[in-house]
């Protein structure tokens, strides 16, 4: 992090700390600020979880369950000491993460919040009926917190505990996010197809955010068993869980510091709700969960994204932005010994969908140093194929050999590795990361860092390398002077163009392309024809499915027509403009 | 275990479990045509059951008086939204929607408070009552946003249900209620007693079943509300009034949400906040049901039924744990079948 960066966290940091020396601060507020903390950590998860990676949980409460109870059982039952419990506390939450994570983070859209809630509920009632956890009263007489002879018994001593850990993992979470795991993870939200295609493991990174998020509750729990010196299941309720995610939303479940002012906003505002509500209507109890639900939704009706990314863009200076040093580089993909002259080889693949037959026992190669099109009328078949050829989908039957061997239906992350690299028909950016992000994202093969060595920042030389890989790219297609825009905010003419910059991160031999040129001016279709042509020439294939047949015909070196998911033709493009079939299938018969 | 017993827990398992089929399918509809994952329809159950339980012991409950005061707010965002274009016969719609309607039941529910008025007219009143709530729920809280995400819908959904509960604690105290009986007639069958109430839930759950499906598969109106749900552009470009989709949908669904709710008050005693258990449950069988299948959700509503039937047998004291646990081998069926592409997500 660049100073200007660090800067606004150290003051942050230093405000904090000072807040219980300044004369005159009630102690109850230094209660309410260890709440706070307490609730931004898990917050902080969920951002991570729901905002960054799209997976909605209410189950998080729950989580911090795990970590409350593991260190109530055993700092009073086994008398263990509580820092020998904290990773004995972040490691079952973690486990428990895991088992339920393997069963839910697989599951689409709607069904994950609901499988939360209903998990969330059950641990609910488990923890209020085992024995060794207390049932519903629970478990007291939690020793405190200390270092030497020196106890966190008040709020003011355990206060600092906890903002360290809610400072500590804001950095952390902050630091992966902005990383190559990171960019995977932000990459979710929009859907798996993309990520998969240049090698992210999307099922591996739903459960690492899965087991991250739940391992920051568990953290919380294990502070407020500490904090209470007891521990019931009442705060871990299903209630809680909703809550949870009430605050990562009014802050902004995008932002890490979201977490953070969502907490101190439904803390502080639920605390004056309860103090002063009883003596406006007079005493009538639960007034506060009507006005907060009713705020709740009013606050949906104004600023849907949160509190926190309204603040910023109201800010007067804008956080600059890093340029990478496009003189690192990184070592090309390693690429087979011998290469044989045809590169992809699809015999007879064909795909059918129930009774419908999108690919038709179609057979073509693609060679070395050559440009082949793919061109037929709309619903051909020619998207099908791309997915066959990339693992999107698996063939009905047919073979599609890379380098004269099968791929065997191997999946799109198997595909990328053997060199073939591609961009959609449909865009499939993540519109609110900026082109260099999106573009790193297709080097994600070539880094090596994982999450840890992420958040510990240890991944910089490895970082920088795909950064400045991927400035390079989008310099190679023109697109320098957007390199720090949001990918949604450009032209779609634009963001086709950013797909190839992704795809050649891959540093492919072989370049997969759905109608690039679709929404571009011609200007901007000669640019795009003249970087296919000296990619050829640099010794890379081309493979591309596009309607515009002047570009076409004078880019291409061969054509493959489809009709109705069958080949009807294949030559040279002054063969195919003579070719009757061809005309037949894109004019009618009687042309 | 003896048959006898078998067969008690089996019929308490299915009564239950059809009142769950009936909230579970009032889900269903909700989501199928708004997107909105229904919290508060537990609280429907309450407001009806409790609603109708005050009316038959002669008080005016406040759920009417709340219903007057949606309609107040919800005429007001009427007219904010036409605001440019105010032409008398639009505000007269909306007077007569919004406030002459519940002023109407208030009134009617007032002039009629008394221990003696008769149990269908009582039932009429809860019924509209939370069926104006529902109506104008939607109007409120969820037309502004009904573009958004299902996300925030969710949680939009989540603040409605807080609100409601905690109203329902002030309207109906934190003491339970229970109702008088639908019909006192019964039927033997070998050990087994059918009271005229839990027929009148196996009934009304077969004919809504019924009806929902015949309606959605076999009427304009009912594909024009799946339209609506599947693409809410796309419906309106062909001429489909978004807006009065998701009304009918919140309004049938808080109808059906009262009708279990004044089924199930003469038989269990119902606490202002039972309604949000009961309509969770009713949730693990729409969810089971994948949330489109109506009959599908049915049947899995009479399992959950009969599981906590049993398991308040057998281990009462993990009655909850089993029953939310259920759902997750059904959500590990569901990740092995779910497909390999997935649609792109906004």
């Amino acid at each position: 992090m660049a100073m200007a960066q660090r800067l606004p966290l150290i003051v942050f940091a230093l405000v904090m700390a000072a807040i219980p020396f300044l004369p005159g601060v009630p102690p109850f507020w230094i209660v309410l600020l260890d709440n706070i903390g307490l609730a931004a950590l898990v917050a902080m998860g969920l951002v991570l979880l729901t905002g960054v990676g799209g997976l909605t949980s209410f189950g998080q409460a729950a989580f911090c369950g795990f970590g409350a109870y593991t260190t109530a059982v055993l700092t009073t039952t086994y008398g263990l000491s509580p820092w020998l419990t904290l990773p004995l506390s972040l490691i079952v939450s973690g486990i428990a993460a895991v088992l339920l994570g393997l069963v839910t983070v697989r599951l689409s859209g709607h069904y994950l919040p609901l499988g939360t809630i209903a998990w969330g509920i059950g641990l609910f009632y488990l923890f209020s009926k085992l024995e060794f956890l207390g049932r519903n009263d629970g478990i007291s007489g939690i020793p405190p917190l200390s270092i030497g002879s020196f106890k966190m018994i008040d709020p003011g001593t355990i206060y600092y505990a906890i903002w360290i850990a809610v400072l500590v993992s804001a950095v952390l979470t902050m630091n992966l996010l902005d990383s190559r795991t990171g960019r995977a993870i932000r990459a979710l939200r929009r859907g798996h197809v993309a990520a998969e295609a240049f090698g992210v493991q999307t099922p591996r990174a739903k459960l690492l955010v899965f087991i991250y998020a739940a391992v920051l509750a568990g953290l919380s729990g294990w502070l407020y068993a500490h904090f209470q010196r007891a521990a019931n299941p009442t705060p871990f309720g299903a209630q809680s869980g909703i809550e949870y995610l009430f605050i990562a939303v009014v802050g902004g479940a995008g932002y890490v510091w979201g977490g953070v002012l969502g907490a101190g906003i439904v803390v502080i505002l639920k605390e004056i709700l309860q103090s002063y509500l009883p003596y406006i209507f007079g005493g009538q109890s639960q007034l506060e969960t009507i006005v907060f639900g009713i705020l709740l939704v009013g606050l949906l009706q104004l600023a849907p994204t949160g509190v926190w990314p309204w603040l910023m863009a109201r800010l007067p200076f804008k956080p600059g932005r890093k340029t990478p040093d496009v003189s690192l580089t990184l070592p090309a993909r390693e690429r087979a010994p011998a290469s044989p002259s045809v590169l992809l080889q699809i015999e007879k693949a064909r795909k059918q969908f129930g009774g419908v037959i999108a690919v038709n026992d179609v057979s073509f190669d693609v060679h070395a140093r050559e440009i082949v099109a793919l061109i037929g009328p709309n619903g051909a078949g020619k998207s099908t194929t791309f997915n066959l050829i990339t693992g999107v989908l698996t063939a009905t039957s047919g073979s599609i050999s890379v380098l004269g061997k099968k791929t065997d239906n191997a999946p799109p992350q198997q595909i990328v590795k053997l060199g073939i690299a591609r961009t959609f028909q449909h865009v499939k950016l993540v519109p609110d990361m900026t082109v260099l992000e999106n573009v790193a994202i297709g080097a994600h093969l070539r880094g090596h860092s994982g999450a840890i060595s992420s958040m510990l920042r240890l991944d910089r030389a490895d970082e920088a390398k795909l950064l400045a890989e991927a400035a390079r790219q989008i310099e190679r297609v023109g697109l320098g002077d957007q390199i720090d825009q949001l990918a949604g905010s450009l032209s779609l003419g634009q963001q086709r163009i950013v797909e190839i910059a992704r795809a050649l991160c891959v540093d492919p031999m072989l370049l997969l392309l759905d109608e690039p040129a679709a929404g571009l001016r011609h200007m901007e279709k000669q640019r795009l024809a003249a970087l296919l042509r000296q990619l050829r020439d640099g010794g890379m294939s081309v493979l591309l499915v596009e309607h515009d047949m002047g570009f076409v015909m004078d880019l291409a070196d061969r054509i493959v027509v489809l009709d109705f998911g069958t080949k009807i033709a294949e030559g040279t493009p002054e063969a195919i403009k003579t070719n009757p079939d061809v005309i037949k299938a894109y004019l009618g018969a009687a042309a | 275990m003896n048959t006898t017993i078998m067969l008690f827990l089996l019929q308490d398992g299915i009564t239950n479990g059809a009142v769950y089929a009936l909230l579970g399918l009032a889900l269903v509809l909700v989501f199928a045509v708004t997107r909105v994952i229904l919290i508060p329809q537990g609280e429907f159950v309450t407001y009806g059951a409790l609603s109708y339980a005050m009316l038959a012991t002669g008080q005016v409950p406040g759920t009417a008086r709340l219903a007057v005061a949606m309609g107040v707010v919800a005429f007001g965002l009427d007219l904010f939204v036409v605001r440019k274009s105010l032409r008398l016969r639009r505000v007269a719609r909306s007077v007569a929607l919004n406030i002459a309607f519940p002023v109407a039941i208030l009134t009617v529910a007032t002039a009629l408070a008394s221990p003696t008025t008769p149990i269908a007219v009582n039932i009429a009143l809860a019924l509209l009552i939370v069926a104006a709530i529902g109506l104008f729920l939607y109007r409120i809280a969820f037309q502004p946003i009904a573009h958004t995400s299902v996300l925030v819908l969710l949680i939009a959904s989540v603040g409605c249900h807080l609100a409601l509960q905690g109203l329902g604690l002030v309207f109906f105290g934190a003491e339970g209620l229970r109702g008088p009986a639908l019909s006192s007639a019964a039927l033997t069958i070998g050990p087994l007693r059918f009271t005229g109430q839990s027929i009148a839930v196996y009934g009304l759950t077969i004919a809504f079943i019924v009806g929902l499906w015949l309606f959605f598969g076999f009427t304009l109106m009912g594909k024009a509300l799946r339209a609506t749900a599947v693409n809410r552009l796309g419906a309106r470009l062909v001429g489909i009034r978004t807006t009065l989709s998701g009304q009918i949908a919140f309004l049938l669904a808080s109808l059906i949400g009262a009708i279990s709710g004044i089924l199930i008050v003469p038989i269990t005693t119902l606490y202002y906040d039972t309604g949000f258990l009961i309509g969770l449950k009713g949730f693990i069988a729409a969810i089971i049901g994948g949330l489109v299948s109506y009959p599908l959700t049915a049947i899995a509503a009479l399992v959950v039924g009969i599981v906590e039937a049993f398991s308040s047998f057998y281990a009462s004291n993990f009655k909850e744990v089993i029953v939310f646990t259920l759902i997750l081998p059904v959500l590990v069926l569901r990740s092995l079948a779910a497909p390999a592409v997935e649609e792109e997500k906004d």
